[in-house]
């Protein structure tokens, strides 16, 4: 064996060009369009018509300064509101998912088995498909173009649910909630104090695949909100974009704005990458 | 599958602290914990739904003459027929099927050849390749088909400026090609997500299974065939699951390019032509019923989806 192995390196070493490259030509695929935008934001106007695309240009610091008191402001304003939409809504759906996963898992009551069955149904549903409806009913409610119309269809998330329920079900053992029981802990004490602890990586997924979803919706916003001052940055940079047919001017700017507003999250990304637990989501297949 | 943990803790310990255990379960504790959830499911979904239902049954018809009053009235599957019938409606469900048969299939050939790749022993720039691809989930659709638009767009092209320089006829990403545009967006979008639920699956996979092979004499590329794909089928079958409805759903991409394109019309697809019905023509039983028929659509084929995967997972622990 220890003979054979300097040998079958050698080989291994040599059988892996391929695939290693074949990777790394993924790779720049995926980047091509990265390095675009980040050479793009630096050209001033005439740059970008009229020189290759990814030499730098001149017009970095004027696009920004451009972007930036565009309407007053306006695009910080909408990087602010997609904050609010996907920070807030994500983390308050998240403990909602928390709390109906553990009690799914770990309690056994009348009607477990039918809330368990429609909740799952839901996952299948398509939400894109219920904006409409869901506008017309915030706009019986008095509540379409506000941001309540945006952040409460968010705060329910059905694959959450079942996401937390399957992680309960792993990570919170039956005995140590029973101990504590004994010991007189309330059921809300239990859930908040033993078993929101044991459930964090997976809390930490859920959270994630839900703040990336709502960052990056388009269409519930694009249906809710009439008001430009409260658009994410989804819908203000197609309107930027979209305005720019009229005046190609705002093509620098609706370049700048899309560098700006990937920053933030591909660093949360990378930076969150080792708490994630994405195998959840393959692992719950097995359930 | 829920509590199958806690049997197996029940019966090792004996029949006494069962019924002890038993007894002292809570009843208003876990309603408490689903009632945030219950309530938000009932009014954000079913009631919605319920609503979008109503609306597809009925239609707006005006009484008595010139003077007549609007009122809604029952009209059975009036909407559905005219809906389906509708040419625009046909048209945009085939335009999607054009564009699904394009960008599903790449999507999950690439996710499945990267993580097949990246899971090799000895591989090189696994890393950088891994979180290089899985970059673009983190990008929202319209941003990404706003980057990818100005490099179709003739006058912004990095790609037509190339071609000039070499004397090559420019290519028309936005009209010609744009299913090949729209689906290169896709794939672009959602292959690196695809890829970690493969390549994660991959890894729960016990290395042990190799190694008889390897005794054996199979080389990685019958490994991956013979070993590797079959164990992998329910998380394929998941992201096929995925793809399908998030194609079925396929929105904000093409309503961005077509700030770029002329090619691409106010109903190009199934969900455009709806919100069109909806809000800009104001027709709106005819949107509900079109809605209930994609909601519907997505439905069959999620459940068709989910009985293969049973019979695939029951068919293994068999």
């Amino acid at each position: 064996m220890s003979i054979a192995m300097p040998g079958t390196r050698r080989q291994r070493g040599r059988a892996r060009v391929v695939p290693s490259i074949i990777l790394v030509v993924g790779a720049i695929y995926t980047l091509v369009p990265i390095a675009w935008v980040v050479t793009a934001s630096t050209k001033s106007r005439g740059e970008l018509f009229s020189s290759f695309s990814f030499l730098p240009g001149t017009g970095f610091w004027q696009n920004l300064v451009d972007l930036s008191t565009y309407e007053g402001g306006q695009y910080w304003q909408w990087a602010l509101n997609s904050l609010i939409y996907a920070g807030v809504g994500s983390g308050i759906s998240t403990l909602i998912s928390a709390a109906a996963g553990f009690a799914l898992a770990r309690y056994r009551f009348r009607g477990r088995a039918l809330v368990f069955t429609v909740l799952l149904a839901g996952v299948m549903l398509p939400q894109i498909t219920l904006a409409i409806p869901q506008y017309f009913l915030m706009s019986s409610l008095g509540l379409a173009n506000t941001y309540w119309s945006v952040l409460l269809p968010t705060l329910i998330n059905p694959f959450g649910i079942y996401l937390a329920c399957i992680y309960a079900q792993s990570s919170v053992p039956a005995d140590t909630i029973e101990a504590a029981r004994i010991d007189g802990a309330s059921e809300f004490r239990i859930f908040r104090s033993l078993a929101v602890p044991m459930m964090l990586p997976g809390l930490v997924t859920i959270f994630m695949l839900q703040f990336v979803g709502v960052w990056n919706n388009f269409l519930l916003p694009f249906i809710m909100l009439s008001d430009e001052s409260m658009f994410p940055l989804t819908t203000g940079l197609y309107m930027l974009l979209n305005r720019g047919t009229g005046t190609p001017a705002l093509y620098s700017l609706a370049i700048m704005g899309a560098l700006l507003s990937i920053i933030p999250l591909v660093a949360l990304m990378l930076f969150l990458q080792r708490f994630w637990r994405l195998d959840l989501i393959s692992g719950s297949l097995k359930g | 599958m829920g509590g199958s943990r806690l049997d197996e803790g029940e019966t090792m310990t004996t029949a006494v602290s069962v019924r002890r255990a038993r007894s002292a379960q809570p009843r208003v504790a876990p309603w408490a914990m689903l009632a945030p959830a219950i309530v938000l499911f009932v009014l954000f979904l079913l009631v919605p739904i319920g609503y979008a239902i109503y609306l597809s049954f009925v239609a707006l018809r005006v009484d008595g003459g010139a003077f007549g009053v609007r009122r809604q009235v029952f009209v059975g599957f009036e909407n559905y027929v005219t809906a389906l019938a509708n040419p625009e409606f046909v048209a945009s469900l085939g335009r999607l099927a054009l564009f699904g048969a394009l960008s599903v299939p790449i999507t999950l050939g690439l996710a499945l050849l990267f993580a097949l790749l990246l899971d090799l022993p000895g591989i090189r720039f696994g890393r950088f390749a891994r979180t290089s691809i899985f970059l673009p989930y983190a990008v929202p659709g319209v941003i990404a088909t706003l980057l990818w638009g100005f490099m179709y767009l003739p006058s912004t092209s990095p790609f037509n400026y190339v071609f000039r320089l070499i004397g090559l006829p420019p290519i028309d990403f936005l009209n010609e090609g744009v299913y090949g545009s729209l689906a290169n967006i896709a794939v672009w979008s959602s292959v690196g997500f695809n890829m970690i639920i493969l390549y994660t699956s991959l890894r729960s996979i016990p290395s042990e299974i190799y190694e008889a092979a390897k005794i054996d004499g199979a080389n990685e590329w019958q490994i991956a065939w013979r070993i590797k794909i079959p164990l992998l089928t329910p998380s394929l079958l998941l992201t096929l699951l995925f793809s399908l409805i998030g194609t079925l759903q396929a929105y904000g991409e093409p309503t961005t390019l077509k700030s770029l394109s002329n090619s691409i019309s106010h109903s190009f697809f199934p969900l455009m032509k709806v919100y069109r019905d909806a809000f800009g023509t104001d027709n709106i039983s005819s949107a509900a019923a079109a809605s209930v028929v994609l909601a519907l659509g997505t439905l069959f084929v999620s459940l068709a989806l989910l009985r293969l995967l049973q019979r695939r997972t029951f068919e293994e622990t068999r």
